[in-house]
């Protein structure tokens, strides 16, 4: 029986050289990994040690930490709650951290390599300063608007989006997703408590934790004939350019004709575009797009910024937000020519066309402000945990210049016709210039109608200062020029508030 | 495996020089390496206290001068009853023993309000309770020394033992789930709130003493009396009958009481006793065939039509992917891995981890709480001594003269190895993650108790294994030619292939 005991003695030798060998691995190849993992809440312990730093925006912090008894030294607090939750995002102990929270983690905790000569003072005096604090573009009276304004629409749409940009540098002035959620109890210290939270935002059917302004894309209707009348002013049609129109078009090879909202708008059989875009004529759009063909359409909106997927709303040239890229869809028969129901449908915003909010207010925005399409950000400084050194100060640049300095002109002189005698009247303000293009997207056919609206407001002098895109998802008949109305809200917030540009 | 080849050869050698080498009872040596783990212990709870506490309280050397007072008693036991016992095994046992009251005294600090930290008393928490559990286990494995003088004693009450391990198996089962059941696992009988025992554990010694006996008494009958088949010799089914019997009752009642570590642990612990019996590495083979082909049924069964697979499904696809499901079902696992991640190679030093964000850490995580702490050096040293207490059990399975001996030494020394194994390659991902203690490390009264009764057998055992042949008493003189174990085997190596 010692041969077998001899060779069971070997088994055991084999059994714990492979836990020797398992363990060896694990710390060559995996322990840098499972150390720094989301999941190690002993990163999170040494983390919680130092005073996070703050999320301000207009003088008012939206993010800050207090200290507690627990473990965990400090505890995050958010205290407008939901309000700027999806510019925010949280910094959950357990789970991943998301928003400003995320792109801006190292500055806010002090690890960043620019905050380096603090940690070297601190190993020298032995106190643990904080970290460093991020200021936001953000303009309080402006959120509060969008916020308040989309939470209490008169149509009772439970969701939508609303963002606002500085149409001179791209300085997010608002971001509202709704439903919007309190972060709060996610970054509870109670990780149960968390992880219930998270579970019950996540299982919503309205979705609260998605930030629908910058990654939900929907058909945006006629608000993309803006993107399709700029197409036009280059190739040959001016605002005055009569153009067909009448109250049916039935494009060539498809059987379903296409109507206007109602009766009442372009009958005739020309209209000029101006009146076109004034009165939101779908089928003098539908006939013009079939004209220009699928090519100039999607060029346009292609330059418009249409069809980026790495665009970041964060700092400027790093890291940011992710926004979902908009399309256009396809436009072309299986051959590759132009299928002009596709294209009569999608020049109207229909078919394939998804855009996200944020694409509609860059729209108008290039509109306002002559052309000149400004890269959107939100972080406008980062300042020392002693508030005395900024570590970087945004510069706005351009992003792109989808059109001519006259092509923005007319286009702007049309858009304003919108608000003064069009389908936007809702958004006027008083002193002040306002343009801008309403849109009513079919969803589905048994749903409601997105309502849809993009805008910008000119002083007296023409000085771009806002420029907004509201979103009410299937919010059926009035959804646009309930977006007017809250556009216009929060335009009128961006204008009483000019400290924050 | 020079380790394992040397004690073969040494009672040859020595057998010729009588008294100078074999004689030597080493109990000295016991005792000084007895000393050496308990100043181990002392100085863990020291670097703890000074971790946690930033100073060191003046009984820090309490707990370990209690533990090694009983220790010193069982020593004595051993010095008397058995003179000639390995004297690796005692202390070896005595530094994982005590570093697990510790590391358990340790938890209960972290959990202490800070101004309770400094004046918590010794028998205080889990590690208090540990710290007498050892105290009442040790003195059942020196009663145990003293009633059993001879290992070849337990013999007789084999197939009592037998009876009372499926007994034992089978009462949690059988209890209704508030007696019995505690985290999804039927493995406990409980008394009260707090007090429960895990009848399994003790169902182990008690049938590996039933299959050592079984298979020593028909071991020619299953080596000789074999039918061919497919080139293979398979043994007659009536002589195989009960063992399958005991092990299939044993097996049944372990996946019904939801617990798949000890039934491996079991399907092992057989396989290898069968084997050792019978010298025929066709039953390894198809025992390990057997294994990893309803491992993987289990497998494909859990996918596809779910009941009572789905269980073992979920574990091995929890292996797969722990990180699939961080938060839920793999969270154990996770955090498992991201402690001995944190560790590293020299670990965060005794009390600077963190290991109450370890799920199951004074259990079945007890091995990845202090792995976070004395990092990858430390473990490995650890994985030595319960390696060292593994080889010098089977050496004494090798040095003893009867069969019986053999297969109770061998077979206990590779269980508690093989235990080692599944809940250490489980909690580090080298194997599905089965529910089992860390003999000696984690907390419990069952598993410590059973444990050291199974280290007094080794004991004993191995005492049988070097005691010279003058001083055996009792014993007929064995020839100085050679090992008497080539006269036991003898007939097995005459007719084997």
């Amino acid at each position: 029986m010692n041969a077998p005991l001899r060779r069971v003695g070997v088994v055991v030798m084999i059994l714990f050289g492979l836990l020797f060998a398992n363990l060896n691995w694990i710390q060559a190849y995996k322990a840098d990994e499972y150390r720094n993992s989301d999941y190690n809440g002993r990163v999170q312990v040494a983390e919680y040690e130092r005073k996070r730093g703050n999320i301000e925006a207009g003088g008012r912090a939206l993010a800050t930490s207090k200290e507690t008894t627990g473990e965990l030294k400090y505890l995050r607090t958010y205290p407008d709650g939901a309000k700027y939750a999806h510019v925010l995002g949280y910094k959950p102990v357990n789970l991943a951290a998301t928003g400003i929270e995320r792109i801006e983690n190292d500055f806010l905790a002090g690890t960043s390599d620019q905050l380096i000569g603090d940690r070297i003072k601190d190993m020298f005096t032995g106190d643990q300063t904080g970290g460093g604090n991020v200021l936001l573009t953000l303009s309080n009276k402006a959120q509060d608007a969008a916020y308040d304004g989309l939470r209490n629409n008169d149509l009772g749409v439970k969701r939508g989006a609303a963002v606002a940009i500085d149409p001179r540098t791209g300085a997010l002035q608002a971001l509202v997703s709704m439903p919007s959620f309190d972060p709060n109890p996610l970054v509870s210290h109670d990780s149960k408590k968390a992880q219930a939270a998270y579970n019950e935002l996540e299982q919503d059917a309205n979705g609260p934790l998605k930030n629908r302004a910058l990654t939900e894309t929907l058909p945006p209707g006629s608000t993309f004939k803006v993107v399709v009348a700029a197409a036009a002013l280059e190739n040959g049609i001016t605002k005055d350019t009569e153009i067909p129109a009448g109250s049916s078009y039935t494009p060539p090879t498809s059987g379903t004709p296409i109507r206007n909202a109602a009766a009442s708008i372009c009958p005739e059989a020309q209209v000029t575009l101006m009146e076109a875009v004034t009165e939101s004529c779908n089928t003098g759009f539908a006939k013009l797009g079939v004209r220009l063909g699928a090519d100039a359409i999607k060029e346009k909106a292609r330059q418009f910024g249409f069809e980026q997927d790495d665009l970041t709303v964060g700092q400027l040239g790093e890291d940011g937000l992710p926004v979902a890229a908009s399309h256009t869809g396809t436009m072309q028969n299986a051959d590759g020519g132009d299928d002009p129901a596709a294209l009569a449908q999608s020049s109207i915003g229909q078919r394939d066309v998804r855009m996200t909010p944020l694409q509609g207010a860059l729209i108008a925005a290039s509109v306002a402000n002559g052309g000149s399409q400004m890269r959107p950000y939100l972080v406008r400084q980062l300042l020392a945990p002693d508030r005395t050194t900024s570590y970087y100060t945004a510069k706005a640049r351009e992003l792109r210049q989808p059109i001519s300095g006259q092509v923005a002109s007319d286009l702007r002189d049309m858009m304003v016709s919108v608000v003064e005698n069009g389908t936007g009247r809702n958004a006027q303000i008083n002193g002040y210039t306002v343009g801008g293009k309403t849109g009513t997207a079919q969803s589905a056919p048994d749903r409601p109608d997105h309502g849809w609206f993009i805008g910008f407001a000119l002083d007296k002098n023409g000085t771009p200062i806002s420029a907004v895109c509201v979103e009410l998802e299937q919010a059926g008949p009035g959804g646009s020029a309930e977006a007017a109305r809250i556009a216009g809200r929060i335009m009128r917030a961006v204008i009483a508030d000019p400290g924050s540009r | 495996m020079t380790a394992a080849a040397t004690p073969a050869a040494s009672p040859a050698t020595t057998g010729e020089q009588p008294g100078v080498r074999l004689a030597r009872s080493r109990r000295n040596a016991e005792l000084s390496l007895l000393l050496l783990a308990m100043v181990l212990v002392a100085a863990y709870g020291a670097t703890v206290e000074a971790n946690m506490l930033d100073t060191v309280t003046p009984d820090f050397w309490v707990p370990a001068a209690a533990l090694g007072a009983v220790f010193l008693g069982l020593h004595l036991v051993i010095r008397f009853l058995a003179p000639f016992a390995d004297p690796a095994l005692l202390p070896a046992v005595a530094l994982l023993n005590g570093l697990g009251v510790g590391f358990l005294r340790r938890i209960d600090l972290g959990e202490a309000l800070p101004p309770e930290r400094e004046t918590l008393a010794v028998f205080a928490g889990q590690g208090g309770r540990q710290l007498a559990w050892t105290l009442v286990s040790v003195i059942l494995a020196a009663a145990l020394l003293v009633i059993m003088r001879d290992h070849r004693s337990v013999s007789r009450y084999a197939y009592t033992l037998g009876l009372a391990g499926i007994v034992l198996v089978m009462i949690p089962a059988v209890l209704p789930g508030r007696f019995s059941e505690i985290n999804g696992a039927k493995l406990w009988i409980k008394f009260g709130e707090s007090f429960s025992i895990q009848p399994g554990e003790f169902a182990k010694l008690a049938l590996l003493v039933f299959f050592a006996y079984y298979l020593v008494r028909k071991r020619e009958v299953l080596s000789l009396a074999s039918r061919r088949f497919l080139g293979i010799d398979f043994p007659r089914g009536r002589d195989l009958g009960p063992v399958v019997v005991v092990w299939l009752i044993s097996l049944l009642v372990l996946i019904f009481e939801k617990d798949l570590g000890t039934s491996l642990l079991y399907f092992g612990m057989f396989v290898v006793t069968l084997y050792i019996a019978t010298e025929r590495v066709s039953w390894l083979l198809i025992g390990l065939v057997l294994f990893f082909g309803g491992a993987y049924l289990a497998y494909f069964l859990g996918s596809t039509v779910g009941g009572p697979f789905a269980n073992f499904y979920l574990r091995a696809e929890i292996w797969l992917d722990p990180f699939a499901d961080p938060h839920d079902k793999g969270y154990q696992l996770v955090q498992g891995l991201l402690a001995l991640g944190t560790g590293g190679l020299f670990g965060a030093g005794p009390g600077g981890g963190q290991p109450g964000l370890l799920p199951e850490v004074r259990n079945d995580f007890i091995f990845a709480g202090i792995g976070e702490e004395i990092g990858l050096f430390g473990l490995s040293a650890l994985l030595v001594v319960y390696l060292l207490i593994v080889e010098r059990g089977l050496r004494a399975a090798l040095a003893v003269r009867d069969s019986f001996g053999k297969l109770l030494a061998g077979g206990l020394a590779f269980t508690l190895g093989l235990q080692v194994f599944v809940i250490v390659g489980g909690i580090s991902k080298l194997i599905p993650l089965t529910g089992q203690t860390t003999p000696f490390l984690s907390a419990g009264g069952s598993s410590l108790m059973a444990n050291w009764l199974l280290i007094a057998v080794l004991l004993r055992v191995s005492d049988g294994a070097r005691r010279p042949v003058t001083a055996g008493g009792g014993k007929a003189a064995r020839p100085s030619a050679g090992p008497p174990e080539q006269l036991h085997g003898a007939p097995t190596e005459v007719i084997r292939p």
